[in-house]
């Protein structure tokens, strides 16, 4: 109560102040007649440089700058029947660096997001164990753990394309891909708490969610990396997430990544689930299906320009993007102006890590001239991302997954960018 | 007895090897130092969790697999699937299966998937029976999850295979003993993962950096087909 009086007085000091400026405003094409006109965010005090600002604790959890509110998931509604069992979409075009901010990791629900108090939470493992056991989250925040930077994508990601330029823009095209740094626990420890029986050879992954996702999991991926991770950049997981707690298989389809995980059965064979048969199997021209296609191969993306982030300026602009194999690392990503016939290497700057992004950046000057970008990432098993041209040669256009063909921009004379296809 | 002490001696195993280079330090540190008490032994394990009582277990392993294992005693036939149906999926997925707005099409779609729009149904492209078992019984009715008895999961099973023509007599009774031996007609159409080998050509030594291909022209443009949301349109953050 005390403070209102003063929050209305600054608000009115707001209001005056910004009242003034939009008389400064209305100034503004006559000084730039004159040929040398100053710019008044400079000879006029702001806002922001008089009044005091609010004081700590007024955000106790931060949000991002309120200029920054385009910045967000976004979702293409015609592309499932209701928000529950849906996806929305990283913002790529307007993010930088490797790491993907909590808040903007794109969702994918089935049967929406659990919502689920972590003392409630239990993990089980059963099925062929020598001891089947059941952990609170206490028990696995107990337990030796890591950190570990992963991408995470869905196999579907880029799978809208598969016969033609459709969506106008990356966060559509690719934003179903995000990047950040896990923290949690070996599925291996847990795995060695129950103790698996000699014929055990596949396990099955279980949410809590109204969907009850299930997967089937190769023993021995089980053994190599994959974590059971309660955190992500350095804070819980977010709840549309998998808090508090999920399944992580570096490299791997998104789908893998069980979310709200809360059961582990070990078992001699796959289970053939509605999400391994029906779904993420990859329909090929011939009327058969690929099936356990797990890893995520070679691709990138040219974040800047694309269609939400078209040039404004001639002269100098940096480009940039970001690639990643599900193989192991980025060894180098070319990238093209003139649409593949000439390629340059691109600088890859900050972090090149097993399964996660990295970010390159090509400097260059712009003439005002049309451009058609594209990149193309190679990792270090030698693989070259492919065009979308021989993509389909295999594949045809029915597979809905694994779609990581080069993507072309158009870059066009006046800065506008949009998603096309060449031939 | 003898296959848990092996495991117990394979973990040990384990933990010897692992824990080995950090023992060495610690004996070399104890030697240096002279102390007389030598470090604890690691555990053979973390000693987290408890035992999982039968009834838990018998309250959530309940996935069916492929080969039947973890289907539940139940009945079920086309006929009473019918009723059960059209009362709780229809909604959804449309009297005969064909799907409502974009809810998932079950029926129909036998022979298209060489075509150009395939449609991908339990009929004309899961292969197995007892994989609609395994997602209706845990997932559906959607926003109504795990309401379901097993016989009428059996009745939906039957009626959706009846929908697609898998099974033709309306009385037929689908149970435990018969659902993972049901053919379906596309049981055949999957194959392994072959990419490392079906798409080696990917795989290149020096890709083309100069004069690589003609002057590109733009075949197809995401404006034209104008579908991509537009941004103004986003859910608001206020």
């Amino acid at each position: 109560m005390s403070d209102r009086p003063t929050a209305e007085f600054l608000n009115r000091r707001r209001f005056l102040g910004a009242a003034g400026l939009a008389g400064a405003g209305a100034m503004l094409p006559q000084l730039a007649q004159a040929g040398d006109a100053s710019d008044p965010k400079i000879t006029e005090v702001q806002d922001w440089n008089r009044y005091l600002g609010d004081g700590v604790d007024k955000r106790p959890y931060g949000l991002p700058s309120k200029f920054e509110k385009d910045v967000i998931r976004r979702d293409v509604s015609w592309l499932t029947a209701g928000p529950e069992s849906s996806v929305n979409f990283t913002p790529l075009h307007a993010l930088d660096g490797i790491i993907t901010p909590s808040g903007l990791c794109f969702e994918r629900h089935h049967g929406g997001l659990a919502e689920i108090d972590p003392a409630d939470h239990r993990l089980m493992i059963n099925g062929l164990v020598d001891k089947p056991l059941v952990f609170t989250m206490d028990d696995i925040r107990r337990m030796p753990r890591v950190n570990k930077v992963y991408f995470l994508e869905c196999a579907a990601n880029s799978g809208m394309e598969w016969r033609g330029a459709q969506l106008n823009g990356c966060q559509f095209t690719h934003g179903m891909i995000h990047n950040v740094m896990y923290t949690g626990v070996p599925l291996k420890v847990l795995l060695d708490e129950a103790g698996l029986k000699p014929n055990a050879k596949w396990l099955m992954l279980e949410g809590a969610d109204a969907a009850g996702m299930n997967r089937s999991l190769p023993l021995s991926k089980a053994l190599d990396d994959v974590l059971i991770a309660f955190a992500m950049n350095g804070e819980a997981l977010r709840p549309e997430q998998g808090y508090p707690l999920r399944a992580v298989i570096p490299g791997w389809q998104g789908n893998l990544w069980v979310k709200w995980l809360r059961r582990i059965e070990a078992g001699d064979q796959p289970w053939q689930t509605r999400e391994e048969t029906s779904k993420y199997t990859d329909l090929m021209p011939d009327g058969r299906a690929r099936k356990h296609t797990f890893v995520m191969d070679a691709k990138s993306v040219i974040t800047n320009p694309s269609p939400q982030a078209p040039l404004k300026h001639q002269g100098r602009n940096v480009l940039t993007g970001i690639a990643w194999s599900g193989r192991g690392t980025v060894k180098r990503v070319d990238v093209t102006l003139d649409g593949g016939r000439n390629w340059q290497e691109a600088r890859i700057d900050g972090p090149v890590l097993d399964k996660s992004l990295v970010r390159f950046y090509v400097d260059f000057d712009w003439n005002g001239q049309e451009l058609m970008v594209q990149s193309r990432a190679i990792d270090d098993t030698g693989y070259v991302q492919p065009t979308k041209t021989e993509l389909r040669k295999i594949r045809g256009v029915n597979s809905i997954y694994h779609n990581n063909g080069i993507q072309t921009w158009l870059v066009r004379a006046g800065g506008e960018t949009e998603n096309v296809e060449i031939g | 007895m003898s296959r848990s002490a092996k495991f117990v001696l394979a973990i040990m195993l384990g933990t010897t090897l692992l824990a080995l280079p950090a023992v060495t330090a610690a004996k070399q540190k104890l030697a240096k130092a002279n102390v007389e008490h030598p470090a604890p032994p690691s555990p053979t394990k973390l000693g987290l969790g408890r035992a999982a009582l039968p009834q838990e277990i018998e309250a959530w392993d309940t996935d069916v697999r492929a080969d039947g294992v973890g289907l539940p005693k139940g009945k079920g036939t086309a006929q009473q699937g019918d009723a059960i149906f059209q009362e709780k999926c229809a909604a959804c997925h449309g009297e005969f299966g064909q799907g409502v707005g974009r809810y998932p099409v079950l029926a129909g779609g036998l022979g298209t998937l060489k075509a150009d729009r395939p449609d991908k149904t339990v009929g004309s492209y899961w292969p197995d029976a007892t994989t609609a078992f395994d997602y209706i019984q845990r997932a559906m009715p959607f926003g109504n999850a795990r309401s379901l008895s097993p016989d009428e999961v059996y009745a939906l099973v039957a009626y959706i295979l009846s929908m697609s023509d898998v099974i033709k007599d309306p009385d037929f009774e689908l149970n435990e003993k018969n659902l993972a031996t049901i053919k379906m007609p596309n049981a055949n159409g999957f194959y392994e993962d072959d990419r490392e080998v079906a798409e080696k050509q990917f795989w290149k030594s020096n890709p083309c950096m100069k004069d690589c291909r003609p002057a590109p022209k733009v075949t197809g443009r995401a404006m034209s087909v104008d579908v991509t949301p537009d941004s103004k349109t986003g859910p608001s953050v206020d």
